[in-house]
């Protein structure tokens, strides 16, 4: 299988994701931003980090930069596309995803283990992934998803919502929102469920001697799925 | 132009007798912009004036020592050709001044230090010391440092895996930020700021110059008075964007073999950076002006020179190698410009609209910059307290207990470290709020610990001894992660050298640091010291900070503090002789703030380090941790705390008194945890190797029990010592 991991300049999850891609059978290139052309691919993946430096909406610019252009005609002829932390800000100001990401609720940067809980799994991203509740990693300061009560409606009626933050029984009630997302909202797929964006890494969960390793899960799935 | 005289130059924070030398050894008056150069070069900042002499003390030679101090950064050796850069930098004046950017260009600063030399950034540390907590500022002033260390670090996107965070009225009116960096590099690859060569082109690279900063290493090297606010403009503005852009473009030029010397612009921004490398390099340097790209009109010769704008390098490089090194910054979106030349004059000369507008012999500015030899006096060692059973008779160990544990200077730290990214980069496999930071070298087996340690209560009753303590802290925490002390980096914060106590509290903690680094074989191969922490005549408390690196040879057996299985034994190494004098406990329940220090017996503490060593390589041990601030029961606590599990502790056997042996803090001890059928192996090597332990109890239920005096679940303890500061930092 092969995936492509994006560089925009400030991106700094590249790397992470490179390691875990490759951990898990994925041939992974990486591709400059400024490239016109990305190499055939199975996945595309938009790492974490800060993107232009984030200075103005996070994702805002990189959601302009000349690879993005690629990335959108592969994600609409039905290629997997997924964004991680930044890179699902990315999605969101492109439009391949509905809502946007604000700042956190408590205006903390957050930097801790969570639990999410898997909402549909009728898709490639978590369809053999035994388990409900996953424990992720969060780093972000903009991950308090919000979107219009019209949006929210199609896509709670479209099972758009990927995973919602949870406790490790699988409440996603307020208590157990770390930053104020709307409905607990962690990560949402478009229509086509080939589009996923969301906050936690994966890619920090996939050796016991990390913060865990339900990210190997993640991408165990992801390369038998293909 | 302004014309210069004496008075300009005392403005500049020179003495009369220094303007009185530079007039003598230029044989004429400066103009200003040499003024303004001298005045940079020759500040506390720059020369080290009152401190150089009293460093060369310290022991900075080893075994893995590949560069010791007098570089942006010392490197050492951790096998495979790997080597490991670090450094620890003060940023504290500025932080008072203006916390966010002070504290974020702080981080900006030592990361380029590292990288100047070729390593890629694997780690940050840090070590914050705020006023009381009841002081006005101290809340919102932790807020802004936290919030800019995470700001520049996180988007960086490199991992802050360990700090320290203190309160002391002593910071009231100056709060301490230091912080540290890791990198790595290949041994063979490292690159040094020394010049090299006649007409080689000088290049500068990065973010444009601006107005910020001018000044900054002045105001760095003075005392605050009412109308410090005033001095906002001095502190830079950081640009954590730009900086990962010079990372990468600094470190994709450095795999090919153009560049002959780099050097970041800290302190004293164009003016240090030129004229370290040509003094380095016995050479001299032209640089013209006009071509330093800036980002304001019309600005000086003079405040070109002393601008301290963040993200900013300069490169020597080799003839006829700009074009290839422009594309590298090209693609980076990043200034380049060829500024100037190295040349044979050993002399700065500096040209602005084809004119000539300064010249300078550079060891004016280095080798004859002022050195003094301050006077100082020693301290003496406090008579000892003599607690009367009286004095205990009215306490109860579990209320000593919960109040150790909401104390500011124990509680828990996690409102800070969640708001530092500590887990990007994929090879954090320790996290802060254990005993060290751990990262993987990545792609091998191997992994370095790092730790920051300061003790200023300890350096302020009797700096020798707290000089040497501190050093022993840091050997220790690096050990009870399971991993070899390799060297550590120092960051000297002291109050007005000019004062014969506070000059003496700084010979003495460097004297202490010196003996206790020698014995343990734990070279100082890097530092940065900062004089002038005072206000208003009240200086801080002592507060030499210490980071250490330690190896790991193989991650997999890293030792963690968390308590592992129920019916394991506990022991403590090292003897209790329960000294409470200083200690949390003397302070804060029985409101005693005299008294020495404990004792450090570094002959102990080098055997008791290399035991647990021992034991650990034997997997004789499960978990390890020091006992530090608090004594034993505030570490049995935390393990508790982070594990979920409780201990029930036994009867104690000598005649110490229990709350001297709970709460006392003598050094040179660890608390490790052992497997009934290990048990008697391990006494058995102890008993051989002559070091004295105290078997403390079992790990049991989900409670700290002692006899009929303790009874504290593991969850209440935790609520209260997870809250003080998170509950502090809402109101």
């Amino acid at each position: 299988m092969k995936s492509s991991v994006i560089i925009f300049p400030g991106s700094n999850c590249d790397r992470d994701m490179d390691v875990a891609l490759k951990k898990f059978g994925f041939e992974n290139e990486m591709v400059w931003h400024n490239d016109a052309e990305i190499p055939k691919s199975d996945l595309i993946v938009l790492p974490g980090g800060f993107s232009y430096g984030d200075y103005l909406r996070c994702g805002s610019i990189a959601g302009k930069s000349k690879i993005i252009k690629s990335v959108i005609d592969f994600a609409n002829s039905g290629g997997l596309v997924l964004g991680i932390c930044n890179g699902f800000q990315i999605l969101t100001e492109t439009g391949l995803l509905p809502g946007i990401l604000q700042q956190n609720k408590y205006l903390n940067f957050i930097c801790k283990n969570v639990f999410v809980k898997i909402k549909n799994k009728d898709n490639k991203y978590f369809k053999k992934i035994k388990k409900e509740i996953l424990e992720l990693h969060i780093a972000h300061n903009e991950g308090n998803y919000f979107c219009s009560k019209d949006e929210l409606k199609s896509i709670e009626d479209n099972g758009q919502i990927a995973v919602t933050y949870c406790d490790h029984k699988g409440n996603d009630d307020e208590k157990n929102n770390p930053n104020g997302a709307l409905k607990n909202i962690a990560g949402i797929f478009n229509k086509d469920k080939n589009i996923l964006g969301m906050m936690p890494h994966p890619e920090r969960m996939i050796d016991p001697f990390l913060s865990g390793e339900d990210g190997s899960l993640f991408f165990e799935n992801l390369i038998e799925s293909l | 132009m302004v014309e210069v005289n004496e008075k300009i130059a005392i403005e500049h924070g020179l003495k009369s007798d220094e303007y009185k030398k530079i007039c003598d050894l230029l044989k004429r008056t400066p103009n200003i912009t040499e003024l303004g150069i001298f005045s940079a070069m020759w500040n506390e900042h720059c020369s080290y004036k009152s401190s150089r002499r009293h460093l060369k003390k310290l022991h900075t030679k080893g075994e893995q020592v590949i560069q010791g101090p007098g570089e942006n950064a010392g490197v050492v050796d951790i096998e495979d050709n790997d080597a490991i850069v670090f450094k620890i930098e003060s940023h504290n004046h500025p932080s008072f001044i203006e916390p966010y950017q002070g504290a974020a260009t702080g981080v900006g600063g030592i990361m380029r230090d590292v990288f100047t030399m070729g390593a890629r950034p694997i780690a940050n540390l840090n070590s914050i010391h705020f006023g009381s907590p009841d002081h006005e500022k101290t809340r919102n002033l932790l807020r802004g440092v936290v919030k800019g260390i995470g700001g520049y670090g996180n988007c960086i996107g490199v991992p802050t895996i360990a700090g320290q965070t203190c309160f002391d009225e002593s910071y009231n009116g100056n709060i301490l930020v230091n912080a540290m960096t890791l990198g790595l590099v290949n041994k063979n690859k490292i690159f040094y700021s020394k010049a090299a060569g006649i007409n080689k082109p000088v290049i500068y690279v990065g973010s444009k110059t601006g107005r910020d900063g001018i000044h900054g290493a002045s105001m760095a090297s003075a005392i605050f008075d009412d109308k410090i606010e005033e001095k906002k403009p001095t502190v830079q503005v950081g640009d954590p964007f730009t900086e990962k852009l010079l990372l990468e473009a600094c470190l994709e030029l450095m795999a090919g073999k153009s560049i002959i010397s780099i050097q970041d612009m800290g302190a004293a921004g164009l003016t240090s950076s030129s004229i370290e490398m040509a003094s380095k390099g016995d050479l001299g340097i032209e640089i013209d002006l006009t071509k330093v790209p800036c980002r304001e009109e019309n600005m000086t010769p003079y405040e070109i020179m002393l601008s301290e704008s963040q993200e900013r390098m300069l490169i020597v490089l080799e003839e006829g190698k700009e074009n290839d090194a422009k594309k590298i910054f090209d693609k980076w979106n990043l200034d380049f410009a060829v500024i100037g030349k190295t040349t044979s004059s050993k002399n700065i000369e500096l040209f602005f609209n084809n004119e000539k507008v300064a010249e300078i012999p550079i060891d004016f500015l280095a080798e004859n910059a002022p050195m003094y030899d301050r006077k100082w006096i020693k301290a003496k060692l406090p008579k000892e307290n003599k607690f009367s059973k009286d004095q205990f008779k009215p306490l109860k160990l579990s209320d000593c207990l919960n109040k150790v544990l909401i104390d500011p200077n124990i509680a828990d730290k996690e409102w800070i470290w969640d708001q530092y990214d500590h887990t990007v980069m994929g090879d954090t496999i320790q996290k802060p709020g254990g005993n060290a930071g751990v990262v993987r070298v990545h792609g091998t087996n191997k992994a370095v610990a790092a730790s920051v340690d300061s003790s200023a209560t300890y350096c302020h009753a009797h700096p020798l001894t707290g000089g040497k303590q501190v050093v022993c802290e840091s050997w220790r925490n690096i050990i009870s992660v399971g991993a070899k002390p390799i060297a550590i980096t120092n960051c000297l914060n002291f109050g007005n050298p000019e004062k014969e106590k506070n000059m003496g509290e700084f010979v003495e903690c460097v004297e202490g640091i010196a003996e206790a680094s020698k014995y343990l074989n734990y070279p100082v191969v890097s530092g940065n010291v900062s004089f002038y922490n005072e206000t208003k005549d009240k200086g801080i408390k002592p507060t030499p900070s210490i980071g250490g690196i330690g190896l790991l040879s193989n991650y997999k057996k890293m030792m963690t503090m968390e308590l592992k299985n129920e019916g394991n034994y506990l022991f403590v190494i090292g003897k209790t002789e329960g000294h409470l004098d200083q200690s949390i406990f003397a302070r804060n329940i029985l409101s005693e703030f005299n008294g020495p220090p404990p004792e450090v017996n570094l002959f102990n503490e080098k055997q008791n380090g290399m035991s647990v060593l021992n034991l650990k390589n034997r997997n004789l041990i499960e978990t390890c941790h020091d006992v530090s601030l608090g004594g034993i029961l505030t570490a049995i606590s935390k393990m508790g705390i982070k594990s979920g599990k409780g201990v029930k502790l036994f009867p104690l056997e000598g005649l110490v008194n229990k709350f001297e042996y709970f709460f006392g803090e003598d050094q040179g001890r660890y608390i490790i945890e052992i497997k009934p059928e290990n048990l008697e192996n391990v006494e058995n090597m102890l008993k051989k190797d002559s070091i004295h332990f105290d078997k403390l109890g079992l790990v049991e239920g989900d409670k700290i029990t002692y006899e009929n005096d303790i009874k504290l679940s593991i969850d209440d303890i935790k609520e209260g010592y997870k809250k003080w500061l998170k509950e502090y930092m809402v109101n």
